[in-house]
């Protein structure tokens, strides 16, 4: 039996406009049961890349497969079955959101009586009960956005892409967002796509993300791949300590760069920050974490806390972009 | 200009079909095709909308005044002529004895483009500044389906409030001067809504285009009624400034001259839209009018001599304005034609 084809593929997936390349030669896959962050920086070509896959913009190059059709030959089979959150998305203010995702409904064909109880249960899901019979006038950023989240979900799609889905929503929400995401993905096996500019904030999210520059995908996988891939091999290690004075600081720092693998020490930025410590090779880093718990009891150091850093998606970002670009220079 | 030659409005040019056809095989699963949901939603918010009852106010008032003015008129010439033909039509044609122009036609004429703009200046625009678009087209309908959806929802509206104004001064002629009209004449009546809500439609499409071109639905309020104002009301005027610049009529010139700069006045005025509706309309509603404006040769001013006496059967009307009603016709399509293919090739976000 041949495995079933992953709900998005695309292949060499290209798109100009005049000079500018907005996305370049884009290999893709996102499987069923998994959600993925295409992550870059306004411009990157993140939307266009999501337009292209709506077939609400044609490619120049390249094809693209959801749900194993083609979205620039069978648009609408495709737009029946993928979930959107368009970016900065938009509700009609004269009509109440209830009223705004029952034309979404009729849009797609639902009856009635099907569409009520689906209408009733996104909104349930995206906490909007209580405020869907006010106009969408009233609504916040992040009211708008939830609404949109639940819109895409009416027509009970196998597959959602969410352009940006959590700016403009504050911090809480965002976390409430990101568990009913993982919850789709949980209970009905959905593939998700989602765009963000925000690493750090999807990045707990994301089984797997990939990186976006200047229309190019620089990188994809887990975040702990990618850390490997772009961290220059190194990993961190958190140290707290309780010290008294500046002699006391000296000291620790001295014994902290005496520990085999410890290659830098970033000395504690404020009151109750903690050391940094850079460990190379970062499989190191549990000896490293051995060692300096050993270290300050012979030293007669206290220690508050110790522990590894996760990789920080921004900073591999950075990375990321920085040794790509020579490529990109001299590939233009 | 005809109708054949006017792009048709569900095909775009050969170049671009392979960007905007939509895939033959592709059926839409709807159980009713996605433009008449659209067309659904826009109508109901039309019939909600302030716009709405206003324009319909400001339409009762254009045809309630003149009939004011003119009553008095029209209940004399249906008691001196009972018997008489067209005395029903009179309600729409006879104007006050002080002010010639204060007539029913005239007025529903100037006013009416309002309607088409006022229906469509905000109907593309709108929906990318609320941030709407992107969310519609993304549902399971075609790209088109949306910009027909909202032509044939403006011309739903328009048609209701243009025969319900028709209604009110049939009304009045019925209720409150007792006069009844003949078959003939309603049919002329009908005939003649007939031509205004295509008028009309003109003025809708071209306020569509409008909404697909420019991005503030501010600024295309404010083009296409400025647009409607220019022509209706100083038409006249820039036409005659237009034909004296292209055919000055020299310092003691002779008749010829004159009549050059006539011909090609009228000419500069058959391509207004309102005179092309105007010179219609009063064909449509007067059946002792033989000709649809001045003779501009000597044959044509004999032969108009000929038919003076006798009136015109509905079909004589009709076959006078017939090249009227195919260039208005031509132009409605032409405007929506170019607002289907603008809207087809423009990229979903703003
Ligand atoms: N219609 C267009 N015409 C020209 N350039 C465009 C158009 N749409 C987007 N771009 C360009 O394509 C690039 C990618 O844009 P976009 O996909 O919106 O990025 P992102 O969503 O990652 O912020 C940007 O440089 C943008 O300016
Ligand atoms: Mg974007």
């Amino acid at each position: 039996m041949i495995a079933a084809e992953a709900p998005i593929v695309t292949r060499g997936l290209t798109k100009r406009y005049e000079a500018l390349t907005a996305v370049d030669q884009l290999d893709l896959e996102v499987q069923a049961g998994e959600i993925f962050g295409l992550l870059g920086q306004n411009g990157a070509g993140k939307t266009t890349t999501i337009l292209m896959l709506l077939g609400l913009t044609e490619p120049t190059a390249g094809t693209a497969r959801v749900v194993g059709l083609d979205p620039a030959r069978r648009p609408l089979e495709v737009k029946r079955r993928v979930g959107y959150l368009p970016d900065a998305v938009g509700f009609y203010g004269n009509m109440t959101g209830r009223q705004n995702l029952r034309y979404t409904a009729r849009l797609n064909g639902l009856e009635r009586r099907d569409a009520d109880a689906r209408i009733a249960e996104a909104l349930d899901q995206v906490g909007l009960a209580d405020r869907a019979d006010s106009t969408a006038e009233t609504y916040s950023r992040g009211m708008l956005q939830r609404l949109g989240i639940a819109d895409a979900l009416i027509k009970q799609p196998s597959v959602l892409i969410l352009d940006e889905p959590t700016t403009a929503i504050d911090p809480l929400g965002v976390v409430e967002i990101l568990d009913l995401l993982r919850g789709l993905v949980r209970d009905r096996g959905m593939a998700i796509l989602l765009s963000s500019h925000l690493l750090s904030q999807v990045q707990s999210v994301c089984d797997r993300v990939g990186i976006f520059a200047a229309g190019r995908l620089i990188g994809q996988g887990t975040v702990e791949d990618l850390a490997t891939r772009f961290g220059e091999d190194t990993a961190h290690v958190e140290v707290g300590l309780e010290l008294d004075g500046p002699a006391e600081t000296e000291r620790a720092a001295a014994v902290f760069a005496s520990l085999d693998g410890v290659v830098g020490v970033g000395r504690p930025e404020g009151p109750a920050a903690g050391w940094r410590l850079d460990v190379r090779p970062a499989s190191a880093e549990r000896q490293v974490r051995q060692a300096v718990l050993a270290a300050c009891v012979a030293n007669g150091l206290t220690l508050s806390t110790l522990r590894a850093s996760a990789p920080s998606l921004d900073e591999i970002y950075r990375r990321a972009v920085h040794q790509a670009r020579p490529a990109a220079v001299s590939a233009a | 200009m005809s109708a054949a030659a006017s792009p048709r409005p569900e095909r775009a040019p050969a170049h671009e079909r392979s960007q905007l056809a939509r895939p033959a095989q592709e059926a839409s699963a709807l159980g009713r095709p996605g433009w008449t949901v659209i067309a659904g939603k826009e109508f109901a918010d039309h019939l909600l909308s302030a716009r709405f009852i206003v324009l319909l106010v400001v339409l009762a008032l254009a045809a309630v005044v003149p009939l004011y003015f003119a009553s008095a008129r029209i209940r004399e010439l249906a008691e001196q002529a009972s018997g008489a033909q067209a005395v029903f039509l009179a309600l729409f044609t006879l104007g006050s004895q002080q002010v010639p122009l204060l007539r029913v036609d005239a007025f529903v004429g100037i006013v009416a483009p309002l309607l088409g703009i006022a229906f469509a200046f905000d109907a593309v625009n709108g929906e990318r500044s609320e941030g709407t678009l992107p969310r519609l087209l993304s549902q399971p309908i075609h790209r088109d389906d949306v910009i027909n959806g909202k032509f044939a929802a403006g011309l739903a509206i328009i048609s209701l409030v243009l025969t319900a104004i028709v209604a009110i001064i049939a009304g009045f002629g019925l209720l409150r001067l007792g006069i009844v009209p003949a078959g003939g004449e309603v049919l002329r009546i009908v005939a003649w809504l007939g031509l205004t809500i295509v008028y009309v439609a003109l003025w809708l499409a071209f306020g569509l285009l409008l909404s697909v071109l420019l991005r503030r639905a501010a600024t295309s309020a404010l083009i296409g009624f400025g647009i409607w104002i220019l022509i209706t009301i100083f038409g006249g005027l820039i036409v005659g400034l237009v034909a004296g610049l292209l055919a000055p009529i020299p310092s003691g010139g002779g008749a010829t001259d004159i009549l050059a700069s006539a011909q090609l006045q009228q000419l500069i005025t058959r391509l207004l839209p309102s005179t092309l509706y105007q010179e219609a309309s009063l064909v449509l509603l007067d059946p002792s009018i033989t000709q649809v404006s001045t003779p501009s040769t000597i044959g044509q001013a004999i032969a108009a001599q000929e038919q003076i006496a006798s009136l015109l059967s509905l079909d004589q009307s009709l076959l006078l304005v017939w090249p009227h009603v195919v260039a208005l016709v031509a132009l409605t399509v032409a405007c929506f034609a170019a607002a289907y293919v603008a809207f087809m090739r423009q990229e979903v976000r703003a």
